[in-house]
């Protein structure tokens, strides 16, 4: 699982979950630890305050394995985190950037 | 203009005023540079009394003893940097286990933070895998909320550890204060599915082999005696993890004992017939479950557990019911028939009778099962009981006659040597009408021996009984059994003439090796008051047996 090729990563369906959190240092190393901890590859993340900046949204693209249930439990119980919601991999946020990363 | 009731604190006044009225009255820890405004406010408090400890991970160990004989959250201090670090263990061993601990740690000067000041560490970074939640407080008003918070944190839903991290600008900035915030309490669990119940219910009704898989969690809940109500009504053969020996009299009828890598053959055996298996407060940790695929292969599976994580995470459950045991098991109890289940009980007892747990020399005081026995024999169900970790932490487990919960620490999850003794202090500490005897080896009581110095000066009611083969022994074992006899870095050379050292400590002593009638030698060193060291020669080629082999299935066991 660890140590799968890159085309086979590009092969794998993709998710994209979107968070709810508190804005604060520290927040997006409680949320990518959870992933980098069990060697589970983040592909895209992205993050912005949210209305007066007490919240923010993160914004992942991560592959779909086997383990995202619990991947989903273990962020869900983050004090820091308030919703989490999966989207499929269709999802536009990340298309849309594409551009950026030509 | 202040009002009458406002009061100018420090940041460290402020931080011992919260911790007062969160019912604190003892903490652990060691003192160093940034978190001396702390302890110069601590010096002025009147309720909190303040244990010195000689490492910080002793301070933590401590902390935890407290917290596990209690069930209340329990504190410890360090400095920054290398108190920090020193720590780490202790908490890690917290969030394994569900200990409700919090840690403060003194940080840095802001202004300092990031700039590889002396003695800087990023405590808040290392501490997120390790912790339920952590905070690196920002300014002297956050700790009002932080303090309460934290405490909150660490009693709610699934128990675990809190870092509280505090530059010292924050600690030394001083404020006005007027309004303090309530304590943090323990938020209240969210009601069982009661469906999900009724489901449970009935399957247990309908079940013709069920057993009750008891866990941590069972102990953390308090719900210790509605299980064994549960397991009486229905007629449901309980197993017991580690972390749940003492949750069911181990010499109930219907108890089997601890499951799993070192538990009985009888015990393994009626788990692979079960049609049912029951998990109340348990996670299938792999010492417990052997290979998981090979693990109760009949049973339709029910799981109780606070923590929805746990549900699902290593065996699907046919119903998971999030909810906290107590409440849970309250209903549950109701909802099941009273069953005899004959067949099951008299197929149980024959698995009992064949297959029973092996303690050779039990009668024998200088054998390793005979030396625990003899301390049981001289102590009632009062004592508490606290273990190192290898063999001997084994040996404890499966011949110790565990009754009542909260009697048992030992350090299950992160398996850390150098638990006992401190645990042991801080649990003797916290309710010292209580004897409180820690098993360790030579090998794991070296890993905090310079904790005798704080039993001594605190005159905590500690036995240790130090089984000493000379070895690390669960290393020597196994590579006796699983690499060649190929024994390499488990046969000490040079081992400390431990009596002279806990002498030197100021410690009471009694070496059983030397004794004439080692039991009446032990009855009167377990009356003492006082810390005692307690030794005694084990046999090197001793083993823990029965075992499972890592990775095999629990059936398939060795020896025994």
């Amino acid at each position: 699982m660890n140590s799968i090729t890159r085309s086979e990563t590009r092969a794998l369906a993709h998710t994209v979950l979107e968070l709810d959190v508190n804005n604060h240092a520290g927040v997006m190393a409680h949320v990518v630890g959870m992933f980098s901890r069990r060697a589970y590859n983040v592909e895209g993340i992205l993050c912005m305050p949210v209305g007066d900046g007490a919240t923010s949204r993160i914004w992942l693209t991560v592959n779909e394995d086997a383990r995202l249930d619990q991947m989903v439990k273990q962020i869900e119980k983050l004090e820091d985190v308030l919703a989490v919601r999966r989207h499929g991999a269709e999802h536009e946020v990340f298309e849309r950037l594409e551009e950026f990363f030509r | 203009m202040t009002s009458p009731q406002t009061e100018t604190l420090s940041g460290a006044q402020i931080v011992v005023r919260l911790l007062e009225r969160q019912g604190v009255r003892r903490l652990a820890g060691i003192p160093g540079g940034p978190i001396l405004p702390f302890y110069d406010a601590l010096s002025q408090s009147t309720l909190i009394e303040h244990v010195l400890a000689r490492h910080e991970q002793g301070a933590g160990f401590m902390a935890q003893g407290m917290a596990r004989v209690t069930g209340e959250v329990a504190v410890c201090v360090s400095s920054s940097g290398p108190g920090a670090t020193n720590l780490l263990t202790a908490i890690a061993d917290a969030k394994l286990d569900s200990i409700p601990l919090v840690a403060i740690t003194g940080q840095v000067s802001s202004a300092l933070i990031g700039t590889d000041a002396f003695q800087e560490v990023d405590t808040y970074g290392l501490t997120i895998p390790i912790t339920k939640h952590n905070f690196l407080v920002g300014s002297t008003v956050e700790l009002l909320d932080v303090i309460p918070r934290a405490f909150r944190l660490a009693a709610s839903g699934r128990p675990g550890p809190v870092v509280v991290d505090i530059p010292k600008d924050v600690l030394l900035q001083r404020i006005e204060i007027s309004i303090w915030p309530a304590p943090g309490v323990a938020d209240s669990a969210p009601a069982p599915d009661a469906e999900l119940v009724a489901t449970a219910a009935a399957m247990i009704n309908a079940a013709e082999r069920p057993i009750l898989y008891l866990g941590g969690g069972v102990v953390h809940s308090g719900a210790s005696s509605l299980a064994v109500e549960l397991a009486e009504k229905a007629s449901l053969p309980s197993v017991m993890t580690l972390m749940a020996l003492g949750a069911m009299p181990v010499d109930h009828a219907l108890s089997l004992g601890m499951l799993g890598m070192h538990g009985a053959r009888c015990t393994n055996l009626a788990m692979d017939e079960c049609d049912l298996l029951i998990a109340v407060g348990a996670r299938f940790d792999d010492r417990a479950t052997g290979k998981v695929a090979a693990f109760c292969p009949q049973a339709k599976i029910i799981h109780i557990d606070i923590d929805p994580s746990e549900l699902d995470k290593i065996k699907t459950a046919h119903v998971g019911i999030r909810g906290d045991v107590k409440a849970v098991l309250d209903v549950l109890v109701a909802q099941v028939s009273a069953r005899l289940r004959q067949t099951w009980l008299s197929r149980v007892a024959e698995l009992k009778a064949d297959h029973p747990l092996r303690m050779p020399g039990i009668e024998d005081p200088r054998s390793h099962y005979g030396l625990i026995r003899a301390v049981a024999d001289c102590l009632d169900d009062e004592a508490t009981i606290a273990t190192d970790v290898g063999q001997h932490q084994m040996w404890v487990a499966q011949a110790y006659p565990l009754r009542r919960p909260r009697q048992w620490l030992t350090s299950g999850g992160l398996g850390t040597m150098g638990f006992g003794l401190p645990a042991a202090i801080g649990a003797a500490l916290a309710e010292p009408q209580r004897t409180v005897v820690c098993f360790s080896g030579d090998g794991s009581i070296l890993m905090n021996i310079q904790e005798f110095a704080t039993a001594a000066e605190e005159e905590a009611n500690v036995k240790v009984v130090l089984m000493n083969n000379y070895s690390l022994g669960l290393v020597f074992q196994q590579q006796t059994m699983f690499y060649g006899e190929r024994i390499f870095a488990s046969k000490f050379k040079g081992v400390p003439d431990f009596i002279k050292v806990a002498e030197g400590f100021g410690w009471q002593t009694l070496d059983l090796d030397q004794a004439d009638d080692p039991v009446a030698a032990l009855g009167k060193a377990l009356a003492s008051r006082g810390p005692m060291l307690i030794h005694a020669s084990i046999d090197r080629r001793e083993q823990v047996l029965p075992m499972v082999a890592p990775g095999a299935a629990n059936k398939d066991m060795i020896g025994g």
